[in-house]
C-alpha cells in the first residue's frame, strides 16, 4: 500500500462549533502538487444522507487551507471556507424535494469531513478516504437552558443563555408550516437573548381543537417572557420569518400588550386584513390561491397571492404606526412571497408617515425565501405543507445557492447586530467577529 | 497613570455599573464554548462602562468534588470591552497578557483541603469550566456575578473511539481516531502514582494517533514481577491493530513511565518503538533484567528508609536521596543501546526526580555510543516533575499515596506556576511536532518519494 498515504493529516478547528461559526479545513502532509478531494458527508434525522466536496490541489509545503485555497471544481468552487456546509445537498438517488432542519437541538449535527485521493466526483461510498474527521455543529452553547412552556395554553420552548441574566427577550416565529421549531431561538440564546420559539399554527390547543389560536395567544407568550425573573421585561423583541412577519407586524403595530424595542421581518409582507384575526389572515391569503403558478418543474410559486401590493390600507398592516426599529430581511428571488415589493411599500408608508429612520432594509439578489441560520443548504424548492393545504406541495423558494448561502451569512451577522445594539445598548460589538 | 484615574472612578463606575446591570448586564463570550484541552480560547466582555474594573473569574467544580479557580483583575477600556486575550491583569492568580490565565493558574479555592491534585478521571464528558465576570478587584467574590457563561474543554475530540482492553494479561483503555487509518500508535504511560489516567492518550488520540493509556501499577496483579514483557505485550497490542502501522508505533512515559520508555528502547528484543517521549526521565535500573515496579519498591522503601528530605512545609522531596542512587553506574539503564529518536523533556525545578541531572547522563552515554544524533532535549527553568499538557493547572506540591503502606505524604513535586505553565505549553508543542515528525513522515518517507 501506498506508503504515502498513510501521512496525510486533515483536521477540522474548532471541531465542536456552534452553527453559526466558522472552521478552518486543513490538509497537511500531502504530495506537494497532489489533487485532493475533500468532502463532507452528514446523515439528517430523517436517515437522508449529504454531501458536498470541493476539488483542491496540495501546494509546495503538501497544504490545503480551505480558508484560504480555491476549489477548482465540486459543490463550490472558489475560496470558500465554508463550502463544505452551506454547498451540502442530498446525495444522488435521494428523494426529490428534501430540505434540511434539526429537529433535536440538544444534540450536534456530526459532519464527517474526509479526504480522498485524486479530483472524485461520485461513487465516494466505495472509496477508502486518506483521512477523515467527526466535526460536531451545535445550534445550543454549553450552559443553554431549554425549557419547554405549556403556561397560559402556550406551545412553546423557552432557551435561556447561561448565568444569572438578566437578559433581552425575543419572541421567534416560523411561518405557514407550523410546527414548533427551535433551531433559531437555541442559537440566538446562544448569543444571550432569552428566546422563545412559538408554535402559533399547530400549537396543542388547535390541535385539540381545531381551532387557530386568537392574538391573545401572543400577547400570553411576550407576557410570560416578560415575567420571567431572568427576562429583562422592558427589552423583548420579536423575529418572524414568511408568515411569522406577518404576525410580528400585526404585534408590533397593533398590540396594546406587546412593547417591542425591535422587530425582524425575513422574507414577509406587512399585506394582511389589519382587522383579522390569524385564521382570517390565512383565509385572505388562501382565497387568492387561483394566483398559484407553476414552473416548468411543477413547482408551485405563491408569490402572486398577494400581488399586486394593494392600496386600500385596511389590507396592510400600517407601518407608519411602528414605534420601534424594524429590520426587513428580503431575498430578491423570494419566488414564495413578494418581499421585496413588500419592503418598497413599506419604506414608501413609512417615509410618507415620518418613520422610516426606523427602518432597515436589507436586500440579497439572487436569495431566495428560506433565509436561514449561516451554512444551512440552500433548498430552491422543497416539499412544504401549510397548515390549511393538507397534501404536500413541491414549493418553489427561489435563489441561487451561492449568492444565498452568502445572504444567510451576512443577514445573520447584522441580524445579530441590531439585535445587540436595540436590546444590549452596545456599539460595535467584537463579539461576531469570528462568525 | 492608569491605575489612579481606574481607583478615583472606581465607586462612581461601581455604581454605574450596578444602575446598568439592572436593565441589562454586560456581555461575556468565550469562543470557542467548547474546545480541545489544548485549545485556545478567547474571552470578551463587552457593554461594560469605559474604565470600569472588572474581574473575570473561572471556576470548576472537579470529580473529586473541589472547586478550583482562577481569576485576574482588568479595567474596561473606552468602549467598554476587557479582551483577556489582549488586555492586562493587574493582578489575581496571574497577571499580565495572559488569554490562558483563567486555566492554568486555576487552584483550589480559599478553605479547600491541602495537597490537592487536578485529574480528570472520565475523559467522556468534557470538563466544565464556568467563567464569569464581577464587579471591581477587592472582594469580588462579594457579589454575584453580573455575567456567566459555561465553557467545555474535551480530551477526546468528535468521533474518536475509547476501548476498553484487558487482553492477554494487559490493562488499559485503547483511544482510536476517527477515519480509515492506518495511524501511527502510541504506548501511554504515566508515573508512581499508579492507577489509570487516561486523559493524555485521548488527547493524543485527538492528534491522529492510536493510543493505549496503559495501567502498570494500579490493579491487582503480581505487581512484584512487571516485567518486560507486561509492556512488550501492551505494545503489540498496538502494533498488531489493524488500524495500526506497525512500524510507527512510539512509547510516551512520564516519570516511571519514562523508566519503561527508555529500557524497553534500551533492552527489548521484542519490540522496537520508533521514537521515545520522556518527560521528568527517570533512568534507575539496578540489577538489569529484573522488573519493573519492583525496582520502584526498591526505591521508595529506600527513600523512606533513609528518611528522604522534608522541608518546612511537610513536603517530601526525593530529588537528593534519588541522586545518591543514580550516581553508580551499575544501578542506570544502559541508555547507549538506544537506537531510536528519544526526546527528553524535564523541568529545572524538580524537586522529586534529580531528571535534571538524568537529562545530562542520558546525553552523556549517549553522546559515548554515538547515538547523539538520536536525542533531542527540552529543558525548562522554574518547572517542576507533573510537565502536563498545557493549561493544566500547575501543582508544586500534592498528596501522594505510597502504594504498599498506603501512607500519605505530601510530594514536592518543584515549579513556579508560571514558568511551568509556560513549560507545559511549549513542550506540548514541541512533543506533537517531534510524534508528528517521525511518526507521521519520518525520513523513510521522503525516501520513496
Amino acid at each position: 500500500m501506498d506508503r504515502k498515504q498513510c501521512c496525510v493529516k486533515l483536521s477540522v478547528q474548532p471541531s465542536r462549533g456552534l452553527m453559526d461559526e466558522k472552521f478552518i479545513v486543513l490538509v497537511q502532509n500531502a504530495l506537494p502538487g497532489s489533487q485532493l478531494t475533500i468532502r463532507a458527508l452528514h446523515q439528517c434525522e430523517d436517515g437522508h444522507s449529504w454531501e458536498a466536496f470541493g476539488h483542491y490541489t496540495a501546494d509546495t509545503t503538501g497544504t490545503i487551507d480551505v480558508s484560504e485555497d480555491p476549489s477548482i471544481r465540486g459543490t463550490y468552487s472558489g475560496v470558500e471556507q465554508m463550502g463544505l456546509l452551506w454547498s451540502l445537498r442530498p446525495i444522488p438517488g435521494s428523494k426529490p424535494g428534501l430540505r434540511m432542519r434539526k429537529k433535536n437541538i440538544q444534540t450536534p449535527m456530526e459532519v464527517t469531513i474526509s479526504v480522498y485521493q485524486g479530483h472524485q466526483t461520485e461513487g465516494f461510498a466505495d472509496l477508502v478516504p486518506l483521512s477523515g474527521v467527526v466535526v460536531e455543529r451545535w445550534y445550543m452553547a454549553p450552559g443553554v437552558r431549554r425549557i419547554p412552556v405549556t403556561e397560559g395554553g402556550l406551545t412553546a420552548t423557552l432557551f435561556l443563555p447561561s448565568g444569572p441574566g438578566p437578559f433581552p427577550g425575543l419572541l421567534d416565529l416560523w411561518g405557514g408550516g407550523g410546527q414548533l421549531v427551535e433551531y433559531r431561538a437555541a442559537l440566538l440564546a446562544s448569543h444571550g437573548f432569552a428566546s422563545m420559539a412559538i408554535d402559533y399554527l399547530t400549537s396543542k390547543f388547535t390541535m385539540e381543537t381545531g381551532k387557530m389560536v386568537d392574538n391573545q395567544y401572543f400577547e400570553t407568550a411576550y407576557r410570560v417572557l416578560q415575567q420571567h425573573p431572568q427576562v429583562c421585561g422592558s427589552k423583548i423583541a420579536m423575529i418572524g420569518l414568511s408568515f411569522g412577519t406577518s404576525m410580528t407586524l400585526k404585534m408590533a403595530i397593533y398590540s396594546e400588550v406587546i412593547k417591542l424595542s425591535a422587530a425582524v421581518c425575513i422574507s414577509g409582507s406587512h399585506v394582511q386584513p389589519v382587522e383579522g384575526s390569524v385564521e382570517e389572515i390565512m383565509g385572505f391569503f388562501q382565497k387568492n390561491a387561483g394566483k398559484t403558478r407553476f414552473n416548468e418543474k411543477n413547482e408551485a410559486i405563491w408569490r402572486d397571492l398577494l400581488l399586486p401590493i394593494p392600496t386600500d390600507p385596511s389590507l396592510k398592516a400600517d407601518v407608519g404606526r411602528l414605534q420601534c426599529p424594524l429590520l426587513l430581511v428580503v431575498g430578491e428571488d423570494d419566488q414564495n412571497w413578494p418581499a421585496q415589493e413588500s419592503a418598497l411599500d413599506i419604506k414608501e408608508m413609512m417615509a410618507r408617515a415620518g418613520n422610516s429612520h426606523l427602518l432597515t432594509v436589507l436586500s440579497y439578489p439572487n436569495a431566495g425565501h428560506l433565509i436561514e441560520p449561516p451554512y444551512t443548504p440552500h433548498a430552491r424548492s422543497s416539499t412544504f405543507k401549510t397548515v390549511e393545504i393538507q397534501e404536500k406541495v413541491m414549493c418553489l423558494w427561489g435563489g441561487q445557492t451561492v449568492e444565498h448561502s452568502r445572504a444567510q451569512e451576512d443577514a445573520w451577522k447584522k441580524i445579530l447586530v441590531f439585535l445587540r445594539e436595540n436590546l444590549y445598548g452596545g456599539r460595535n460589538p467584537t463579539s461576531f467577529s469570528h462568525l | 497613570p492608569k491605575q489612579w484615574a481606574v481607583l478615583k472612578r472606581d465607586e462612581e463606575c461601581m455604581k454605574l455599573l450596578s444602575a446598568m446591570t439592572q436593565v441589562v448586564p454586560p456581555i461575556l463570550s468565550v469562543t470557542p464554548c467548547r474546545a480541545l484541552v489544548d485549545e485556545k480560547f478567547k474571552v470578551l466582555v463587552e457593554n461594560l462602562p469605559p474604565g470600569c474594573p472588572v474581574t473575570v473569574r473561572s471556576l470548576h467544580h472537579s470529580e473529586d468534588k473541589d472547586d478550583w479557580e482562577a481569576y485576574g483583575h482588568y479595567v474596561s477600556d473606552h468602549s467598554g470591552v476587557v479582551s483577556v486575550s489582549e488586555d492586562l491583569s493587574y493582578g489575581g492568580t496571574y497577571t499580565g497578557k495572559e488569554p490562558m490565565g483563567l486555566l492554568w493558574s486555576m487552584r483550589p479555592v480559599p478553605g479547600s483541603r491541602p495537597g490537592l491534585r487536578l485529574r480528570k478521571m472520565n475523559v467522556c464528558t468534557p470538563m466544565l469550566v464556568t467563567i464569569s465576570v464581577h464587579s471591581g478587584h477587592e472582594g469580588f467574590r462579594d457579589q454575584a456575578p453580573l455575567a456567566s457563561v459555561l465553557t467545555e474543554r474535551w480530551y477526546m475530540a468528535p468521533g474518536i473511539r475509547r476501548i476498553n482492553i484487558n487482553e492477554q494479561g494487559v490493562q488499559g483503555t485503547l483511544f482510536i481516531p476517527p477515519g480509515p487509518g492506518p495511524f501511527p500508535g502510541l504506548l501511554d504511560m504515566w508515573g508512581g502514582g499508579g492507577g489509570l489516567l487516561e486523559s493524555r492518550a485521548a488527547l493524543l488520540a485527538s492528534h491522529g494517533y492510536v493510543s493505549l493509556a496503559l495501567d502498570y501499577l494500579g490493579f491487582d496483579q503480581e505487581s512484584e514481577n512487571l516485567e518486560f514483557k507486561y509492556f512488550e505485550t501492551a505494545f503489540n497490542i498496538i502494533k498488531d491493530h489493524p488500524q495500526v502501522m506497525p512500524d510507527r508505533v512510539g512509547i510516551f512515559g512520564l516519570s516511571l513511565g519514562s523508566l519503561v520508555a527508555v529500557t524497553l528502547a534500551a533492552y527489548s528484543t521484542i519490540v522496537k518503538p520508533c521514537c521515545i517521549v520522556c518527560i521528568s526521565c527517570n533512568h534507575y535500573y539496578p540489577a538489569r533484567g529484573s522488573t519493573v515496579t519492583s525496582k520502584f519498591e526498591g526505591v521508595t522503601r529506600w527513600v523512606l528508609s533513609l528518611s528522604a528530605r522534608v522541608n518546612e512545609d511537610n513536603q517530601v522531596i526525593w530529588k537528593d536521596v534519588a541522586l545518591e542512587f543514580i550516581t553508580d553506574p551499575s544501578n542506570i539503564a544502559e541508555v547507549g543501546r538506544i537506537n531510536c529518536p528519544t526526546l527528553l523533556v524535564n523541568g529545572c525545578d524538580d524537586q522529586n526526580w534529580p531528571t535534571v541531572e538524568t537529562a545530562e547522563d542520558v546525553a552523556r552515554l549517549m553522546r559515548e555510543a554515538g547515538k547523539e544524533h538520536l536525542l533531542s532535549r527540552l529543558a525548562y527553568p522554574d518547572t517542576g516533575h507533573l510537565i502536563e499538557p498545557p493549561f493544566s493547572p500547575h501543582f508544586r506540591a500534592t498528596t501522594f499515596v505510597m502504594r504498599s503502606s498506603k501512607e500519605k505524604v505530601i510530594l514536592l513535586w518543584g515549579g513556579q506556576t508560571k514558568p511551568h505553565s509556560d513549560a507545559q505549553e511549549d513542550s506540548w508543542r514541541k512533543i506533537l511536532s517531534f510524534l508528528q515528525f517521525h511518526l507521521y513522515c519520518g525520513p523513510n518517507l521522503k525516501a520513496k518519494i
